[in-house]
């Protein structure tokens, strides 16, 4: 009857992640609780965990999806240790607005709050202090995973061992995690003294980096459209928390995108121009400022819904990682390609990785990162493969939870230690259950 | 600090009343059958919230213990949140007497007990709120729902007693008569999206209703001008028509 609302069990509905790319029909449960968890999975298909739809591609994305925001409530906190218990779906917006006034912060926090612990633990996502504190996972006790079958077993570094290395990082493609202990840092300050160093070329860039290993958190803004000498030019940001005590945080407030920008909006001049003054806003070469926890680490936050601005088509986030002895050529030759194909991205964001750690499918190697943002358009897929020969030529490999688009070639040469994961995978029966877009099109 | 008592706290209603009025600073008793399953929920609000949430095992049917329910707990809670409610199985609660002896005594005869017991508490101490959850279904009978309905009339008509008879004490008594709500209660009927009004929502409005001493709140504004209408049909017509 039209006007008339049904509570189905399972919602059929377009569904999309982060990048707006590709937008598919699905049918969506909305788990409330565990035996939910239990029951849906005895009795349906296949499916694919999803938290917050943060994702950039097709990861949390199937025929059959299930939704765990709602599994999430926080089930206790040592304010001792440190040690938080809580269910998947609780988001890291709230784990910061709940503990940074009671001085304890994310050990690992990526560039946004607005993801979920079971998707943080599933991308074992990184953070600017990746080379020292590593992945999420390094910093997760354990956690209970839903297994294909209906059970439920407790993963963690010395228990079933296999299965957390294989979970962390997994893509959601071992089980549903239901809900973990993870362990925050005390910290003395919202603020982070932080500061911003211009360099004029790749080389000083990797100086830097090199030059400010010891510091706890850093990251670079690369101009991706400078060329010739100022090929590789950045704006290197580090920082660590103050010392002033003050805890008294509150979230700040964001702004909202109410609709998609049409697509001529970014254009090659726009995001040219935007480069040009992003880059020039800082005229001295080193300035030092004090900064909110959120606008030193969630930046993006500020603005919701700023995926719009790419347009209805969306966009694709490109992230690779380059063995760190490949890496000042393997970049540079990127660059002149990016430049060369006048496709510029306007956040280029390049990082230090420090060692690489033992699970199966997690991204991070010791050498640099770069992430760049491109809008979805017929010639971009093209100049995407042309970048991933030069990736594979350097032995570097490509970001999970970004990627939409890789190919099978690229993805098992990647990461060698698929064989392994898939292995565990088969054990678990979980390749007959968990099933998302990107495991089909990526044979997992 | 200040506790306030749900009871029924299992409801999504009450759930998300338990929401609100922790974000207020409210420390709660949460009172239900099995009330252990209430832990996570309670242990999430704790953290959330950093106020002390205490699960206790209520059960509106068993009359007697109302009394000794409500004076053993301690601290006395400042305001008391009755959120049971039985819908029955319909058609069968019209026509089995079992189903009718439950629902009764479920929506109303717990709710005067339990209620009376408080009341009598707060009417001594010359402090304290009452909020009872009603229905529109208890502004008149129909074929589709009257036994649920004349028990729902019974609570309103127990809480405007109660409301008068408590003016002179201070305690204030807020009558609440959700239209649809999106609940568990509800999750297989086919209601009207237009009129149906979430559990968050709705708790937000109770709360502030409460907070600013109304006496009685519809879900939305327009359920009041239903209700008034529905219940000036006269009943030569009424009778004809289903509703």
């Amino acid at each position: 009857m039209p006007g008339y609302l049904n509570i189905h069990e399972s919602d059929t509905r377009n569904l999309t992640s982060w990048g707006n790319y590709p937008v598919v029909e699905s049918s969506v449960f909305m788990c409330n609780d565990e035996q939910e968890a239990r029951s849906y999975i005895l009795n349906e298909g296949t499916t694919i965990p999803r938290g917050n739809g943060r994702s950039y591609g097709d990861s949390a994305l199937g025929k059959n999806v299930i939704n765990l925001l709602q599994l999430n409530k926080f089930i206790s906190f040592d304010d001792q240790s440190g040690i938080l218990h809580c269910e998947s779906g609780v988001l890291l917006e709230d784990i910061v607005r709940i503990f940074l006034p009671q001085g304890w912060f994310l050990r690992v926090t990526p560039g946004t709050k607005l993801i979920t612990v079971g998707g943080a633990i599933a991308s074992d996502i990184h953070g600017k202090n990746h080379h020292q504190a590593g992945c999420f996972s390094s910093n997760v006790l354990d956690f209970r995973l839903l297994l294909s079958d209906g059970t439920c077993i407790t993963c963690a570094p010395d228990q079933n061992s296999e299965i957390f290395r294989a979970t962390c990082g997994g893509m959601g493609l071992t089980g549903i995690i239901l809900d973990s202990r993870i362990k925050l840092q005390q910290v003395t300050s919202r603020n982070i003294l932080q500061q911003t160093i211009k360099s004029e070329n790749l080389q000083s860039t990797f100086d830097l980096f090199d030059k400010h290993e010891l510091e706890p958190y850093s990251v670079a803004w690369i101009d991706s459209l400078a060329s010739e000498k100022n090929l590789g030019r950045c704006l290197f940001m580090k920082g660590d928390f103050a010392c002033d005590g003050n805890l008294n945080y509150s979230p700040s407030k964001s702004l909202n995108i109410p609709f998609y920008f049409p697509v001529f909006c970014l254009n090659t001049m726009s995001v040219k121009a935007f480069n040009y003054l992003y880059y020039n806003k800082i005229r001295d070469n080193f300035i030092e400022s004090t900064v909110s926890v959120d606008a030193f680490f969630y930046p993006l936050d500020a603005v919701n819904n700023w995926n719009r601005i790419y347009g209805r088509q969306g966009f694709t986030q490109y992230q690779f990682v380059l063995p760190k002895e490949k890496s000042f050529d393997g970049l540079r030759e990127i660059l002149i390609r990016i430049h060369r194909s006048g496709q510029g991205s306007f956040l280029a964001v390049l990082k230090l990785f420090g060692k690489e750690n033992e699970n199966y499918l997690s991204f991070p190697c010791e050498g640099y990162t770069l992430a760049l943002d491109f809008k979805v358009s017929p010639g971009i897929f093209r100049l995407l493969e042309e970048l991933d020969k030069i990736v594979l030529s350097c032995n570097g490999r490509i970001y999970l939870s970004k990627d939409v688009r890789m190919n099978t070639a690229m993805f098992r040469k990647g990461y060698e230690k698929l064989d392994g994961f898939l292995k565990i995978r088969k054990e678990l029966r979980a390749d007959a259950k968990f099933i998302s877009l990107q495991s089909i099109r990526l044979q997992l | 600090m200040e506790f306030i008592l749900i009871l029924g706290a299992k409801s999504d209603i009450a759930r998300a009343l338990a929401i609100v009025y922790a974000r207020h600073g409210y420390n709660l008793f949460l009172a239900a059958r099995n009330a252990k399953e209430l832990e996570r929920f309670a242990s999430d609000l704790q953290i959330r919230y950093q106020v002390e949430v205490r699960m206790k095992e209520f059960d509106v049917t068993e009359f007697s213990s109302h009394q000794l329910f409500f004076t053993s707990l301690n601290p006395m809670p400042s305001g008391t949140l009755f959120c049971i409610g039985y819908l029955g199985t319909l058609p069968a609660s019209a026509k089995e007497i079992t189903e009718i002896v439950h629902t009764v005594e479920v929506n109303f005869t717990g709710c005067a007990t339990i209620l009376s017991v408080v009341a009598n508490e707060y009417e001594k101490k010359r402090t304290g709120f009452i909020v009872g959850i009603s229905s529109v279904a208890g502004d008149r009978g129909r074929t589709s729902n009257y036994i649920y309905g004349s028990s729902k009339a019974a609570v309103s008509a127990f809480l405007s007693g109660l409301r008068n008879r408590l003016h002179p004490s201070k305690v204030h008594v807020l009558t609440v008569k959700p239209g649809y709500v999106r609940t568990k209660m509800t999750k297989d009927l086919s209601i009207p999206e237009k009129l149906t009004s979430s559990p968050e929502k709705l708790a937000e409005h109770i709360f502030r209703s409460q907070q600013k001493g109304r006496e009685v709140i519809y879900s939305f504004r327009i359920w009041r001008l239903i209700m008034l209408i529905i219940t000036h049909i006269p009943e030569k017509l009424f009778k004809r028509l289903s509703l």
